[in-house]
């Protein structure tokens, strides 16, 4: 406690650096480095996340920036062909395992799940901790990869250019996306065993917060795809170490089979995506309109079903590769037919808003951004699984937008959504509300600019990694570029209101938006051991409007 | 003190039942793990049978065989340890997992013989002095061994470093939970089942 009270006198002029409620919580106590690079907390692991992904996005966000800045023109000025093909690479490898894989469950998962249901901790805090050191491992590979010198196969590492003709740093990378892995399957196992056995008494399976559902759903996809990859990405650091030919051709091996094994994981990986976002939208949305969330059940449900369909759906990506057309026709029906559950959830949340008082605040506008945006990749999706579409516009910008606008229009949205709503639970401090709203509007806005032009380009025939194009595809490229300096403006800006809140927010109420959840019926920012006594659940979810009796207040 | 019970846990009954559930979440996990390798196996033999066969015929069926009982019986050792932990006979617990472990040494010693002779026969995928492969399918066969069996055998020797950790555990005043030697033995039966599909299908299949 001397340390704390030193800390504090130390800046006594300036405005108070720390909150009683703060010193209280788990910010308090013992803030020395070492404390928290051994908290076993899951709240401050949940904060070592969000620092970490928070400098692995900035990372790729440069790479972003630098792919975007040789399109302005039809020729190569900034970037060689080498090394734009290493640029995109960083981008995507990082982008898909350093950031969006872990944001939202291992930063939000971890910090709210146990919160949720009632519990003081994840069931394996020790192992939690191992997960991030084995996270910051993975990463540390991959920044060797970049600073000797990059990869040139892009993020998905297809065979034979990774294993056979590539000349970057390929086994660096192969090493940080196989270690990165141990931690989701690390991490999955502990969310799944946290919510089977720390629930709260009172708390059943069908008063769990959709939150906690998707995490779920998310889990199992971690432990159970997981594990496919690593073995994939052995077989490739096994075929360019010791020579074995697996997917080599010249050596009897099948490039396709790659690609198969590649995706059956990768596939589901969207999923480990979008699903903790589709939860976080099931929380803003309902507390936005302070009405009961439409159709509890359904949206459980699809989650599930979700996750089990996104399992079958992975020939998807090989309709051109040589792939049976029998086997494509199979593949191309059931991606439709994910589509089912994932309108039922929009479906829901829309109908959730019907006739509610809605509180237009920084969070909902996200929450808005998300469904809006995931709309849109999630019909295009459908073109794309439709065969004779999928010929046309294959490789092309059209599924770069596509699954942009499912990754970062529908994840990164959500988890801006999810950082303005549980900011102040987290840190115990109000954001800047006017600019939490200017900066939903300018990432969406910003966003469509980038993005929507590159559907148009896809399907006039602009294909993806190329840094040179004809000249007629200028216009729509410049627009996009333009388009992306908005949207990194609108990244930026939280940024900077998040960190000036932590000094100069106002401090945050238990509950700022009158929502339920166990969450917030502890202090801002929660104690220690979260609850002083084991809460015991005795409401439905969502059961809005909040009465002014409730035990919730 | 044996009976520690973590922060997160409201009494001991459920911290062990998260222990074991824990554990065969996990052990789903690596049954995926080797799924993929397993399946690859699978697709070369459906479009590759005739190399499959006469490549599978080079392995050495008897060291195989005999590897096939000692993993086994290293498993039967592993069930009657854990039974004794549970029924507190420690000393005899102690010595059917240090007995497992010294049978998990043997298997892997036994694989490091096959290796050796495969090495010497050219059947190693570009090592050695030669190498003696009819077909390109034939090739691709030793591929999918190593990989198979190496990814098994370093499961075997995990379970060996924590099947004798836990036995030397055993001897002393504070040994492992009834859950954490069951929970290694989960472990070390996920390695047997896996030979056991990997057993027939790279050895049999002649």
């Amino acid at each position: 406690m001397s340390r704390a009270g030193m800390h504090d006198a130390a800046r006594e002029d300036l405005a108070p650096l720390r909150t009683e409620a703060e010193a209280a919580s788990y910010l308090g106590g013992d803030t020395s480095l070492k404390a928290w690079l051994t908290t076993t907390d899951h709240k401050r692991i949940a904060i070592l996340y969000l620092i970490t992904i928070t400098c692995f996005f900035a990372i790729a966000a440069v790479a972003a920036a630098l792919i975007r800045l040789e399109l302005l023109t039809p020729q190569a000025d900034l970037l060689s062909a080498e090394g734009y093909n290493r640029a995109f690479t960083i981008h995507g490898i990082i982008m898909v395992w350093f950031f969006l894989i872990p944001s939202i469950p291992n930063v939000f998962g971890n910090f709210l799940i146990p919160l949720m249901i009632g519990a003081r901790d994840l069931a394996f805090p020790r192992l939690n901790l191992a997960s991030w050191y084995i996270f910051v491992f993975g990463g540390l590979f991959t920044l060797a990869a970049i600073v000797f010198g990059g990869v040139d196969t892009g993020w998905t590492f297809y065979t034979p250019l990774s294993s056979t003709y590539a000349n970057g740093n390929v086994v660096l990378a192969l090493a940080a996306v196989f270690i990165a892995g141990w931690s989701s399957i690390l991490t999955g196992v502990n969310f799944i065993v946290t919510i089977h056995k720390l629930r709260a008494p009172g708390m059943t399976w069908g008063r769990l917060p959709l939150f906690v559902w998707t995490h779920y759903a998310t889990a199992l996809i971690l432990v159970l795809a997981t594990p496919v990859l690593t073995v994939t990405l052995l077989l490739v650091a096994a075929e360019r170490i010791f020579g074995l030919g697996i997917f080599n051709p010249a050596l009897g091996g099948d490039p396709l089979l790659f690609q198969h094994l590649f995706w059956f994981y990768s596939h589901p990986a969207v999923y480990i995506m979008v699903l903790p976002a589709m939860g976080v939208v099931s929380e803003l949305v309902p507390a936005a309109a302070h009405k009961k969330l439409f159709g509890y059940w359904f949206v459980a449900y699809s989650t599930l079903a979700i996750a089990f369909l996104g399992f079958l759906v992975w020939g998807h990506h090989m309709f051109v590769s040589g792939e049976s057309m029998y086997a494509s026709t199979i593949f191309s029906f059931l991606s439709l037919i994910v589509a089912v559950p994932s309108a039922i959830k929009v479906y829901n949340w829309t109908a959730t808003l019907y006739k509610g008082s809605i509180a237009l605040n920084a969070p909902f506008l996200f929450a808005m951004g998300f469904i809006g945006l995931f709309v849109m990749g999630g019909l295009t999706g459908l073109m794309l699984a439709l065969l004779a579409i999928d010929v046309h516009v294959h490789d092309t910008y059209f599924v770069v937008a596509h699954f942009h606008y499912i990754m970062v229009g529908g994840a990164v949205t959500a988890f801006l959504g999810a950082a303005h709503f549980w900011w102040p639970k987290m840190f115990g401090r109000m954001y800047n509300e006017v600019w939490g709203r200017i900066s939903a509007v300018l990432i969406f806005v910003g966003f469509n600019v980038t993005f929507f032009p590159q559907f148009l380009l896809g399907y006039m025939g602009m294909p993806r990694r190329y840094h040179v194009y004809p000249p007629e595809f200028q216009t729509l490229h410049d627009i996009s570029t333009a388009g992306a300096g908005l949207l990194g403006l609108g990244y930026l800006l939280p940024l900077i209101y998040f960190l000036y809140s932590f000094r100069h927010g106002e401090p945050a109420p238990v509950n700022p938006w009158d929502a339920t959840g166990l969450e917030w019926t502890v202090p801002s920012p929660p104690p220690e051991h979260n609850f002083e006594e084991t809460p015991i659940v005795l409401r439905d979810p969502y059961d809005y409007p909040l009465s002014h009796d409730s035990s919730l207040r | 003190m044996t009976l520690a019970r973590h922060e997160p846990f409201p009494d001991i009954a459920r911290q062990r039942e998260a222990d074991r559930f824990g554990m065969v979440v996990f052990l789903a996990s690596e049954a995926m793990l080797f799924g993929a390798v397993v399946m690859g196996l699978f697709a070369l033999r459906t479009f590759e049978p005739a190399a499959f066969a006469a490549t599978s015929q080079r392995l050495n069926l008897v060291a195989g065989s005999v590897n096939t009982a000692v993993l086994l019986t290293s498993s039967l050792l592993v069930a009657i340890g854990a039974e004794a932990r549970a029924s507190d006979r420690a000393a005899l617990a102690k010595w059917m997992l240090a007995a497992a472990a010294a049978l998990g040494l043997v298997f892997l010693v036994i694989k490091g013989s096959e290796y050796v002779q495969e090495y010497g026969e050219g059947l190693m995928p570009g090592v050695g002095p030669r190498q003696d492969f009819a077909t390109p399918g034939a090739r691709m066969f030793m591929d999918g061994y190593f990989i198979a069996t190496g990814l098994h055998a370093l499961h075997v020797t995990i379970g060996v470093v924590m099947l004798a950790g836990c036995a030397w555990r055993l001897r002393g005043d504070d040994p492992p939970s009834i859950v954490g030697v069951g929970n290694i033995g989960l472990y070390w039966h996920l390695v047997d089942i896996v030979w056991v599909f990997l057993f027939p299908i790279l050895y049999l299949s002649r």
